[in-house]
């Protein structure tokens, strides 16, 4: 007899009954809509055993990997520990203290962590970073697990923010926080190695992004990548020296830095980035794209990219939402 | 005479992959229905275009009459109507169309998607 574990429940799965089923059949609230294996309505995320690849068809790669499947075409024969995407609470809290703490510009600060327990993620993905138990916020991973030895953040300070206006000005090296993660489902999969990639982010936009084009060139990624990086002003700019190097030494990546504001300075683009990247390569057709930063902008550019030839399943995107409360 | 379903004639899930990104771009580059897309999450958005193509292919699908109303009750209440779904009719006749497909397997899809007219309008 197969089990489902959900929550703080066990189900015995009956003989032909899908995971959707199960739960729906008990109670439990899965949205769901075509019962098909189609519409996605229903996608789960399984945060114990390996669910049935068939119940993972047409799920983007990054999903997969995470062990995301569609419940209603969910018929395991090992049991399963299944979590909803939106549930909070499927990942333990993990203590990590604070290495060092430097400005990478006004506004932006290089937070390096050091885990207590080993954390397994992707370049580009997010951890929760909590000032007490109920005050956290999402920050990207700027880090490589196999490049870096510690997790590293890029965290903005914001307006009347209380965690980033908190690590800004309190904080301190050697300190211990409390972190949660990874999560999220931008980042780079290996494989098609000779497709070209386009990363457009704007402000600290960049975190995942650094994270993602050095793991790309790490694992050998053949094809042109593209980074688009833009600010308002040369201010908001970040870690140009270090991206110039990546140039230098990788002939396939291209860093353009993009300016929106007043005044064209050399060496820059003038515009918002995800229109720069646009008008540059015009026919999206079989590129890779990543776009991380301001909501809007990962909004537009996600309808442009796809208006423009990328195909959906090609289109990764992180877009930093400002907490309510800030 | 081919004893093949419609949905296999016209290449089943593969088929429906190939088409999906076209119709969608199709649909949000039409005015005259884009609006209803404005604000949806594209990821999700395809899946259920991809969920209707299906559908409309002739494919396996447990769409019920009442899921197609309550799925578009929020749209109904928005001023949609059967400019609308002609518009969607059109669009998809225009993938088909530039996949390929003959025009005899065109009317037949059509006609699947033209069933679902009263469901979809909630009338």
């Amino acid at each position: 007899m197969t089990t489902i574990r959900y929550a703080n429940d066990k189900f015995e799965l009956e003989p032909n009954e899908s995971v959707l089923e199960c739960l729906t059949n008990r109670g439990v609230p899965v949205p769901f809509s075509c019962r098909s294996g189609v519409c996605q309505t229903c996608m789960m995320r399984a945060t114990g055993g390996k669910p049935p690849e068939t119940s993972q068809q047409g799920l983007k790669d990054s999903l997969k990997l995470q062990n995301y499947f569609l419940a209603c075409v969910c018929y395991p024969d090992t049991d399963l520990e299944v979590a909803l995407p939106d549930d909070d609470d499927i990942q333990a809290v993990i203590p990590a203290t604070v290495l060092s703490l430097k400005l990478l510009n006004a506004d932006i600060m290089h937070v390096e962590l050091e885990c207590h327990a080993p954390i397994d993620y992707r370049a580009g993905q997010f951890i929760n970073l909590f000032q007490n138990q109920a005050l956290g916020r999402s920050y990207s991973l700027a880090s490589v697990p196999h490049e870096d030895d510690h997790l590293h953040l890029h965290v903005r300070r914001l307006p009347q923010g209380r965690v980033s206006g908190w690590i800004h000005g309190e904080l301190r090296p050697g300190q211990t926080v409390e972190i949660r993660g990874p999560g999220g489902d931008c980042f780079y999969i290996p494989g098609n190695s000779e497709q070209g990639l386009i990363l457009i982010g704007t402000g600290s936009g960049l975190a995942p992004l650094y994270g993602i084009i050095r793991d790309a060139l790490s694992q050998g990624h053949s094809g042109p990548i593209h980074l688009f990086h833009g600010s308002r002003d040369l201010n908001g700019l970040y870690l140009s020296g270090e991206l110039q190097d990546l140039v230098k030494k990788y002939s396939n990546f291209n860093y353009v830095p993009c300016l929106s504001g007043d005044g064209v300075c050399h060496g820059f683009a003038s515009g918002r980035a995800d229109e720069v990247a646009f008008k540059q390569i015009s026919d999206l057709k079989n590129w890779r794209i990543f776009l991380c930063g301001h909501p809007e902008m990962v909004k537009t550019a996600k309808r442009k990219a796809f208006l423009a030839g990328a195909s959906m399943k090609d289109i990764y995107a992180d877009a930093f939402n400002v907490s309510q409360s800030s | 005479m081919s004893e093949q379903s419609l949905y296999e004639q016209l290449g089943g899930e593969a088929a429906v992959n190939a088409a999906v990104d076209i119709f969608y771009r199709k649909v949000l580059s039409d005015d005259r229905i884009s609006a209803f897309f404005e604000d949806v999450d594209m990821e999700k958005q395809a899946a259920k275009q991809k969920a209707f193509l299906t559908m409309a292919f002739g494919g396996p699908h447990n769409y019920t009459g009442l899921d197609m109303r309550r799925g578009h009750a929020h749209l109904v209440a928005r001023g949609l109507n059967d400019s609308h779904v002609d518009a969607v009719i059109e669009d998809l006749g225009a993938t088909l169309r530039e996949l390929g497909v003959n025009e005899e397997l065109i009317a037949q899809v059509a006609a699947i998607a033209e069933s679902t007219r009263n469901d979809v309008l909630d009338r």
